[in-house]
């Protein structure tokens, strides 16, 4: 029997009992990182690191949860399960699990660049590595941190001085929180559309210390400010609600802004491409450091990115899970919706 | 060539005419005068000719990084544009080396189109040793063409007008016709001079928009002429200096493609100029008209061929449907009204009477109802609609709404089923956006069509989604889809062809509008397609 396998629900620890990030309710969840294609609701108990918890109350509600820190461990039926910083959002783990000498590590989300916030990613050596393949070609190679903060800051100078608004699209969870300590040198006027505004709350009951911003309410008028900052989730700039701060400029934080098409589609006014996921060096990177026998490789270009793994002589597969961007993307529009 | 990459990137970083237009009034305040002459050239659709071939440039780019070469074909199906892509996959050089002006690449790739294949690989390799991502990115654009960054023409020559004070519609004019920017200098281009002395150069062609609004918001019906809308070119006939001229909207020099053309040197006096329609006319049996265009597809056939047997010269021969006068007797008639050259312009075509040259005629009615059911017949006398002038309408420059209308029958439609998927390109890239539609033979599919356009973004990404969840096999980057989507399909007209499965070829096809409300079971099938070519396909 394999120390993981993958079934309908998600995947599956059968010794064990529990499964990790599974996307149908189960009994025992742990959970990589709290982005909704990766926490689903209905389980009877989620194991995660205690600032995903916050995050999970946020968006799950009230259940059963248990917290372990990173390299805390706990055992199921003899099988030794620990939490290692992944690097994607904040409280974002991989999780390692090993049985009779065995060592599989499930990475959930990564990237290899330290943000600041997010803790930064542990290579953690493993006999089967089931890496995420978001940006698995090699025309995703992101720019340095320090390169991308020069460029949105110019581009939010340049519209103060042209007396227009910066609208910027950012995930709610971890985009947001990557990007403040951009803008914060450079505007007071920070506004945040409620979506993010309830998860800056969470974090900050959680204890993580973030920048102060203003909530952008139902009853804001247009005019109100003429050069600030708004921070909106996917989704926004595609409503009316973004009407109210005309006149204003769009730029969309997100690792698909490396293709050109992408920001003309999104009709953006500036495209950064900061992704939280690991670019095709860092994939690669990992994979290797890890020192796997076997990859599995899971949502993205997972195809592309197993076939060059064989390719270079790691023996890889590809699996299809449920994880992925779009589903991440609606719910984040949807709850916008809700909130205002 | 960095300002040059700087003022795309300027171009490509913002959605407003008016910080695009900052950004070339920006570029031709600063930039080397040749250079300039360049970007006017390149924005004006006058790039020089491919000199490396799109598949070189991508095995040297293979070659340059070592991957494979199925990673690259990957990696360009998601990107949807090889300059991109190159540039995205070439690592960034360590230190950059010398910048050379736009110019200097320009006339290099001009010079080289006939070397060997390694002077080629050697100028290319070394160019993109000293550039940046940006930089890179628009030299290989200018290789593989197609600059489409939201910069039209129009853009540009505002953009110019501000920057030399001088009226767009003047610049327009200058800018046309024949010029080689390698030796032209831009004052030159500019110059009043440059006029007189290119007497090839044709006007900027006025352009109508689609009818949107109610025709009786158009005022008194008496105020319009209406003429049928030809499925041909547009063209300009010019006589100028002993010389005849024939230009295609695509200012392109098509002189020497229609021989037919060749007896107006004689007929026509120094001094005039005609728009119309370049087409293939027969005589017509028809007694409302005294011609018949022959469709579409047969200009094809002439089109972009220099040397013409005798046979295509019987088989699909050119004519001219003249509609209006822009210069008669050497001077310029634009600032009259139609009217008054509509009257000249009969006028000439009467003396010449020759059959490959006719006026274009009438539609006489009294009333908007009246007109509106004159049209719904135009596929019958193998027109695509209506036009409709004001009487007493100049003729401006460029796209431009209020005087000129046009107003096209409606298409035809068929109900047809999706079958396979493939990502688009430029702004749709990373997204199945092109695909191809069968119709039902008994219990079979034919495919009969491709179409890439008419749903919204919210449509596209959709669709998108359900190729992602619902491909069948994968053939390169086309994907077969489970064929449960059914979509109106609208075309302009059909034609015979034995070049597809179906054995018809369809003009204009577009995506009318998803017929959520159909099942795959009730499509159109092959049958309504044929009785269809039948009826319109002549």
């Amino acid at each position: 029997m394999k120390l993981l396998s993958f079934t309908e629900k998600g995947i599956y620890c059968p010794t064990g009992d529990f499964y990790i990030d599974p996307w149908q309710p189960v009994n025992q969840a742990v959970i990589t990182h709290a982005h909704s294609d990766h926490a689903r609701p209905g389980s009877s108990l989620y194991i995660s690191h205690p600032l995903t918890k916050y995050l999970l109350q946020l968006r799950l509600g009230n259940n059963n949860y248990q917290t372990m820190e990173w390299g805390e461990v706990i055992h199921k039926n003899g099988v030794k399960i620990s939490l290692h910083p992944a690097g994607h959002i904040i409280g974002s783990s991989q999780v390692r699990v090993e049985y009779n000498g065995e060592v599989w590590v499930v990475s959930g989300d990564y990237k290899t660049e330290n943000d600041g916030i997010s803790g930064e990613l542990e290579i953690v050596k493993c006999d089967v590595f089931i890496s995420e393949s978001t940006f698995g070609l090699p025309i995703y190679r992101w720019k340095k941190q320090k390169e991308i903060q020069f460029n949105m800051q110019n581009w939010v100078l340049k519209n103060m001085e042209a007396g227009r608004n910066s609208v910027l699209i950012a995930y709610s969870l971890g985009k947001t929180q990557r990007i403040l300590p951009f803008l914060n040198p450079v505007s007071s006027d920070i506004y945040v559309h409620g979506a993010i505004w309830n998860t800056q709350e969470a974090l900050r009951m959680a204890g993580v210390q973030l920048p102060a911003v203003k909530r952008v309410t139902s009853d804001f008028q247009r005019g109100t400010i003429k050069s600030g900052v708004i921070i909106a989730p996917p989704g926004a700039e595609a409503s009316s609600w973004v009407n109210r701060f005309e006149p204003y400029s769009l730029g969309i934080c997100s690792g698909w802004m490396q293709v050109r098409g992408n920001v003309r589609r999104r009709n953006a006014d500036a495209g950064f491409a900061l992704s939280d996921h690991a670019d095709w060096n860092g994939l690669l990177d990992v994979v290797k450091s890890t020192g796997a026998a076997k990859v599995f490789v899971t949502h993205g270009f997972q195809s592309s990115f197993s076939r060059y793994l064989n390719e270079i002589g790691i023996e890889a597969a590809e699996v299809k899970t449920a994880f992925g961007d779009e589903l991440e993307e609606q719910s984040e529009s949807q709850l916008g919706s809700e909130v205002n | 060539m960095k300002l040059f990459a700087e003022l795309v990137s300027r171009l490509g970083t913002s959605t407003k005419t008016n910080d695009k237009l900052d950004a070339l009034k920006d570029y031709f305040a600063n930039a080397d005068s040749k250079d300039k002459v360049w970007v006017i050239a390149i924005f004006s659709g006058r790039r020089p000719r491919r000199a490396v071939s799109a598949s070189k440039l991508q095995e040297w780019c293979v070659e340059l990084t070592g991957l494979p070469s199925w990673l690259f074909e990957e990696s360009y199906h998601t990107v949807g544009d090889l300059a991109e892509t190159i540039a995205l996959l070439l690592l960034e050089n360590e230190s950059q080396g010398k910048s050379f002006p736009l110019h200097y690449y320009l006339e290099i790739l001009i010079k080289i189109e006939k070397e060997d294949e390694s002077v080629k690989k050697k100028f290319i390799v070394d160019a993109w040793s000293t550039m940046s991502y940006g930089e890179r990115f628009v030299f290989n654009k200018l290789i593989t063409g197609g600059f489409r960054i939201g910069v039209s023409q129009k853009l540009m020559v505002n953009a110019l007008a501000k920057t030399i004070s001088l009226n767009p519609s003047v610049i327009a004019h200058r800018i046309s016709g024949n010029w080689d920017p390698v030796t032209i200098s831009f004052s030159d281009l500019l110059s009043e001079q440059g006029i007189s002395q290119d007497f090839s150069k044709p006007f900027p062609f006025y352009l109508a928009y689609a009818l949107e609004e109610n025709l009786d918001e158009l005022g008194q019906p008496n105020e319009w002429i209406a003429e049928w809308k030809w499925d041909g070119i547009r063209g300009q006939v010019i006589k100028r200096s002993q010389q005849l001229f024939v230009w295609s909207r695509g200012e392109e020099l098509v002189t020497e493609k229609f021989p037919e053309y060749a007896p107006l040197r004689n007929f026509l006096d120094d001094g005039t100029v005609m728009d119309g329609e370049i087409i293939c006319l027969s005589n017509s049996q028809s007694d409302q008209i005294d011609f018949m265009p022959l469709p579409f597809g047969i200009l094809q056939t002439r089109i972009g061929r220099k040397n013409i047997s005798k046979k295509q010269l019987m088989e699909a021969p050119v004519g001219f449907i003249a509609y209006d006068m822009l210069e008669y007797e050497g001077s310029d008639m634009r600032e009259k009204s139609l009217e008054e050259r509509r009257t000249l312009l009969e006028k000439i075509i009467r003396s010449i009477n020759q059959p490959f040259l006719r006026l274009s005629p009438l539609v006489e009615f009294n009333t908007w109802e009246e007109l509106s059911k004159i049209r719904s017949h135009s596929r019958e006398i193998g027109s695509e609609g209506i036009m409709l002038k004001r009487r007493n309408s100049a003729y401006q420059v460029g796209r431009k709404r209020g005087d000129w209308w046009k107003w096209k029958v409606d298409p035809l439609v068929i109900d047809a089923v999706m079958v396979y998927a493939q990502k688009g390109h430029g702004r749709r890239s990373n997204l199945y956006t092109d695909y191809t539609f069968a119709v039902k033979e008994g219990d079979k599919l034919v495919t009969f069509t491709k179409a890439y356009s008419g749903l919204t973004d919210k449509e596209f990404s959709e669709v998108d989604q359900f190729v992602k969840r619902n491909s069948l096999e994968k053939f390169g980057p086309v994907r077969t889809v489970k064929p449960e989507l059914v979509f109106e399909i609208a075309f302009e007209g059909i034609a015979a062809s034995s070049r597809h499965k179906s054995g018809i070829a369809l003009r204009f096809p577009r995506i009318n509008r998803w017929r959520k409300d159909k099942k795959p079971q009730e499509i159109n099938t092959l049958e309504d397609l044929k009785k269809m070519l039948e009826l319109y396909g002549k």
